[in-house]
C-alpha cells in the first residue's frame, strides 16, 4: 500500500502560489501554452497532489496508485509544475518546458514521471478514467481514477459516453473534476454552446455532484475529504473558477486562454502572486 | 461460397467465429485478459468470452469511442484488453482514441474489427470496413493483422495476446476456404508464409484474398505461369524479405486484398518494392468506391476482386 502523501496539505494556498509562479515563467520562456485554464485549475491540482492522491513520488508507476489523467490536456504546464513541485522530478526541467528533447510536452505526455496518461485531443480523459475505474471495481483493489476535465470539452460526446457507462456501472472510484471556469478557446461557453443547467445533466446520468468554488481552499478540501461523494456512484466535482486565476490582468480575459506573458507582464503577474495573501 | 472449390478447398469457418471461440479458449492462458465489445458481440463473436468469463466481459454499449479509451485505462491498470466491434466503427468512430490512447502510449490493447471488405454483403457500404488497414497502418508501432481463414485466425489470435502492445486484427463475416489445414501453429507476427510455390510472378494476398490468389495461380499455371503465392497475414509490419525475394527471384508481384487499393497490403509492398527491388507490380483491390448490397459473391465480381482479375493482373505484371 501506498502511504497517504507525506507532503501536508496545511498550506494549499502556499502550494498553489507556487505552481502558478512555475507555470507563468515556463509559458513565458517557451512563448507558448495556455496560461489562463493552467491558472484556474491550480488551487485544486495543489489540494489533489497535497495529500489527496495515493501517490509515491519515489515510485511513480506503482500499479496501486490513485491515477489522475488531466483531461484537459493543454494545461499540461500546469501539472507539470505541481509534479516538480511534489518531487516527481527536478524542478530544472521545467526550464525546458516545450523544447525539443525535453520530456515536458506542450500537452499532458505520459512519458513524464507522474503523469497517467497523455491527453490534448479533447473528451479522451473521462473514458481513460472509466476503464482505469472499471479494472479496479473488477479486481477488488482500492485504487481511484481522478478526471480533471474543462468546461469546454464537454462540449465532445466521448465525454457523456463515459459519463452513461460510469453512472450505469457504479463506478464509485471515478472522481470527475470539471475546472468551471466559463471561457473556452473562442469566448464565454453560456455563448458557445451553454452547459446549463450543468449539475442537472450530471445527475440525470447518475452521478452525485458536489459543487464548490474552485478557489476556496476549505470547500475544496472539504469536497476532496469525502470521496465518494456518495457509495455506489461516481462523483463529478463542478468547481467554478476564474480563468487566469491569481493575476489581475489575466483574470476572466478570453486573451489569455493561450498567450505568453512578456518580460514586463512576468514581473508584474509573479509580483502580484507575492503581494497575494 | 464458391471461392476455393475449383481447386479442392473445403469451406471452412469465417475468420470472426474462429477469432471468438478461440479468445474463449484462450481465457485461462491468459488471466489478465478482459473484452469490451461495442453491443455486437454476437457479430464479432466476443459473446463467446463474455458467457465463459462474464466478469471479465463489459458491453459499452453502442459507443466506440468511450469503448476504446476505456480499453485503455483497462491495460493502463494491468489487464491484456480487447476492444471489439465492427471494424468500420471501429476504426473510423474512434481513430482519435485509438492514435492518443492505444498508439501514443504503446498501450497493451488488442482491437479486433469484424466485417471487414465487401464480403459482408447485404447490409451494405455503411458496414463495410474498407478503410481500417490503412487506417491502423497510419498508428505507429501498431501491428495489422488480416489473417486469411478460421485455423490461421485461431493462430494469430493467441500470437496477439502473447504480444505485448498494441495489435489491429481485421476478421470477416462470411465462411471461408481453408487454407491452413494441416494448421497454422508455425505462423509468427510479420512473417508471411508461402502458400505456394512459384518462379514466373508472385501474389501476394490477406485475407479472403489468399483463396482467390491460389485459385488464379491454379488457372495461370494451366497456362504455364507458374505464380508463388505469400499469404501476407501481418500487413504491418510487412515481411520486407518475402518481398524483396519475390521481386527478385520471381520479377513480378501482384497484390490482393478485400480493401481500398489506397493505404492498405499493395501500398505497403509497393513501398517495399520501390525501395528495395524495383519490378513490375500491378494491384487488385477495392477502387476508390463504396460499395453497394448485394450476395458477397457477386460484389467481390462486381468490384473486381476475383480469380479472373488476379489472373488479369498477373499477365499484366509479366508484360
Amino acid at each position: 500500500m501506498i502511504p497517504n502523501s507525506s507532503v501536508p496539505a496545511s498550506n494549499p494556498s502556499a502550494v498553489a502560489r507556487s505552481i502558478r509562479k512555475s507555470l507563468l515563467r515556463m509559458v513565458h520562456h517557451a512563448n507558448a501554452s495556455h496560461v489562463g485554464g493552467g491558472l484556474s485549475i491550480a488551487d485544486v491540482l495543489a489540494h489533489l497532489y497535497g495529500g489527496v492522491l495515493r501517490v509515491d513520488p519515489s515510485r511513480p508507476n506503482d500499479p496501486e496508485r490513485d491515477r489522475l489523467i488531466l483531461s484537459k490536456g493543454h494545461t499540461a504546464a500546469a501539472l507539470y509544475a505541481t509534479l516538480a513541485e511534489r518531487g516527481f522530478f527536478p524542478s530544472e526541467w521545467l526550464d525546458h518546458y516545450g523544447e525539443e528533447h525535453s520530456p515536458l510536452t506542450g500537452h499532458t505526455n505520459h512519458l513524464v514521471p507522474g503523469v497517467d496518461a497523455s491527453t490534448g485531443a479533447l473528451g479522451h480523459g473521462l473514458s481513460l478514467g472509466c476503464g482505469i475505474a472499471l479494472a479496479m471495481q473488477r479486481d477488488r483493489r482500492p485504487a481511484r481514477a481522478f478526471v480533471v476535465l474543462s468546461d469546454g470539452e464537454l462540449d465532445e460526446g466521448s465525454t457523456w459516453e463515459a459519463a452513461l457507462f460510469a453512472g450505469h456501472h457504479q463506478l464509485e472510484g471515478l472522481i470527475a473534476i470539471v475546472d468551471y471556469n466559463q471561457i473556452q478557446s473562442f469566448g464565454n461557453v453560456c455563448e458557445i454552446l451553454d452547459l446549463e443547467p450543468l449539475a442537472d445533466k450530471w445527475r440525470a446520468f447518475r452521478w452525485q455532484v458536489v459543487e464548490i468554488d474552485g478557489h476556496d481552499h476549505d470547500q475544496i478540501a472539504g469536497a476532496l475529504a469525502r470521496l465518494p461523494a456518495k457509495a455506489g456512484s461516481p462523483t463529478v466535482i463542478l468547481a467554478r473558477t476564474v480563468k487566469g486565476k491569481g493575476v489581475s490582468f489575466m483574470e476572466g480575459e478570453l486573451l489569455w486562454h493561450y498567450r505568453s506573458p512578456d518580460g514586463a507582464q512576468l514581473e508584474r503577474a509573479l509580483r502580484e502572486l507575492d503581494d497575494s495573501p | 461460397m464458391n471461392i476455393g472449390k475449383s481447386i479442392g478447398l473445403e469451406l471452412g469457418q469465417s475468420t470472426r467465429f474462429a477469432f471468438g471461440e478461440e479468445l474463449a479458449a484462450l481465457g485461462d492462458v491468459f488471466p489478465t485478459l478482459v473484452v469490451v465489445d461495442g453491443d455486437v458481440g454476437n457479430s464479432t463473436r466476443t459473446e463467446v468470452f463474455g458467457k465463459k468469463y462474464p466478469e471479465r466481459f463489459f458491453n459499452a454499449g453502442i459507443a466506440e469511442s468511450n469503448m476504446v479509451s476505456m480499453a485503455a485505462g483497462l491495460a493502463l491498470s494491468g489487464h491484456i484488453s480487447v476492444a471489439s466491434s465492427f471494424a468500420a466503427f471501429l476504426t473510423c468512430n474512434a481513430y482519435d482514441q485509438i492514435r492518443m490512447g492505444v498508439g501514443f502510449p504503446h498501450a497493451n490493447v488488442k482491437l479486433v474489427g469484424s466485417h471487414c471488405g465487401i464480403s459482408i454483403g447485404e447490409d451494405g457500404p455503411s458496414q463495410m470496413g474498407i478503410e481500417d488497414l490503412a487506417l491502423m497502418s497510419s498508428i505507429p508501432q501498431m501491428v495489422v493483422l488480416a489473417p486469411c481463414d478460421g485455423v490461421s485466425t485461431r493462430a494469430l489470435t493467441r500470437k496477439m495476446l502473447e504480444y505485448v502492445g498494441p495489435v489491429y486484427m481485421r476478421t470477416g463475416r462470411p465462411d471461408v476456404p481453408v487454407i491452413y489445414k494441416d494448421g497454422a501453429a508455425a505462423l509468427e507476427i510479420g512473417t508471411a508464409n508461402r502458400v505456394r510455390e512459384g518462379k514466373d510472378a508472385t501474389i501476394i494476398a490477406c485475407g479472403l484474398m489468399v483463396a482467390i490468389a491460389l485459385e488464379a495461380a491454379a488457372e495461370l499455371a494451366k497456362r504455364g505461369v507458374e505464380c508463388r503465392v505469400l499469404d501476407m497475414h501481418t500487413v504491418k509490419p510487412i515481411d520486407r524479405a518475402a518481398i524483396v525475394a519475390a521481386a527478385r527471384e520471381t520479377g513480378a508481384i501482384v497484390t490482393a486484398e478485400e480493401h481500398l487499393l489506397d493505404g492498405g497490403l499493395g501500398s505497403a509492398v509497393a513501398r517495399v518494392v520501390t525501395e528495395e527491388a524495383p519490378c513490375k507490380m500491378a494491384f487488385v483491390g477495392v477502387r476508390d468506391t463504396y460499395a453497394e448490397s448485394g450476395k458477397p459473391e457477386e460484389l467481390l465480381a462486381k468490384y473486381g476482386l476475383t480469380t479472373a482479375e488476379v489472373v488479369a493482373a498477373v499477365e499484366r505484371a509479366k508484360r
